[in-house]
């Protein structure tokens, strides 16, 4: 990854993470396709909430009939995290105009929001609007087609869970949780550690008070909070 | 190729609360500065909210009682964690962790 910030070179930057959208994506379109849902609604998901993680989340309480009241909580908990990657990104973009910004921030994602972070350490923390474009782009479009492929797929296998693809959801918060770990030097590896324990304590005796849409609440902004003491003891 | 009405509510309402929660804050940050304690809070979030989604997973919830492991969730969690710490790779944490299920599955294990 060079200094250039054309769209022909954000183009390059990105394809080495689209690997991990056909994988998921391919996951996300099987596992939709088992829980009964058509291949026009995938390609809503995918389109028009774009959303990842939360797209297991909302199948799984589709298929559970939970209201959409719930479903709609749900979603803002689990996307809670892009308020502060968006907040994070809009510090590089306050030149460009108010349009590109809404352009820009409509995208954003986890893994374009690392890949930008990563981008800004060789450009002495420089991301232009054409470069960040074009990895939101490539990111969104080759999401959605893994995950109209998949749900595809998934006609053809009967049942998915006996290759483990159930899994996947939770193998990818494995992943992201074990990347955010090891790459957020601000925090660094101790004081993060100590803020899962703690989230994952919480979270141990909350769920068999409450749902585990509250728990999945409580934990993280007593996590939050813990955080923010531990760190000024620091 | 059909929607029904719950379906198509569903897309639109968590369509528009994700696309705010990617967008006001791009609009927010170019008018206005945020307090200090905020930006604190925010830090924290991503750290929180992966590992509560990754014990989501590894904990059953027993009502009244307290929780239980998910035996299957959290052996095949070992390999795809020791895959990410190998190659720092989201694909293959994926992959791994499906592999390791499937098998796990084959014989019955969990």
């Amino acid at each position: 990854m060079g200094p250039s910030l054309t769209f022909k070179t954000g183009v390059r930057d990105v394809l080495p993470t689209v690997f991990g959208y056909i994988g998921v994506g391919l996951a996300f379109g099987i596992v939709a396709h088992t829980s009964h849902l058509s291949l026009l609604v995938v390609a809503g998901m995918s389109f028009i909430v774009y959303a990842g993680s939360a797209q297991f989340i909302i199948t799984s309480m589709l298929l559970l009939h939970d209201p959409l009241s719930g479903i709609f909580i749900s979603t803002f908990l689990v996307n809670s995290r892009m308020i502060l990657m968006s907040t994070s990104l809009a510090q590089y973009f306050r030149h460009e105009s108010l349009v590109k910004n809404l352009l820009i921030g409509s995208l954003v994602t986890d893994e374009t929001f690392a890949l930008a972070m990563n981008k800004q350490n060789r450009t002495q923390g420089k991301l232009s609007f054409a470069w960040q474009s074009a990895a939101n782009l490539i990111a969104y479009l080759v999401w959605g087609v893994a995950t109209i492929v998949g749900a595809i797929l998934g006609g053809m296998i009967t049942n998915p869970n006996q290759f483990g693809f159930d899994f996947a959801l939770t193998a990818m918060f494995i992943g992201l949780v074990y990347l955010q770990l090891i790459s957020d030097r601000h925090l660094g590896l101790s004081l993060q550690l100590m803020v899962m324990i703690f989230v994952a304590i919480v979270y141990y005796f909350m769920i068999g008070l409450m749902s585990q849409n509250f728990a999945l609440l409580v934990a993280t902004v007593a996590g939050c909070l813990f955080g923010m003491e531990m760190k000024k003891c620091r | 190729m059909s929607m029904s009405l719950t379906e198509l509510w569903t897309i639109l309402g968590c369509g528009i609360i994700t696309l705010a929660s990617r967008v006001l804050p791009f609009a927010f940050v170019k008018q206005v500065t945020m307090p200090d304690w905020l930006i604190n809070f925010l830090t924290f979030v991503p750290i929180t909210i992966m590992t509560a989604l990754c014990c989501q997973s590894l904990f059953v919830a027993n009502p009244g009682h307290l929780a239980t492991l998910n035996v299957a969730n959290c052996l095949a969690a070992i390999p795809a964690t020791i895959a990410g710490i190998f190659t720092k790779s989201l694909l293959m944490v994926v992959v791994v962790g499906i592999m390791a299920m499937a098998v796990l599955r084959y014989f019955s294990i969990g």
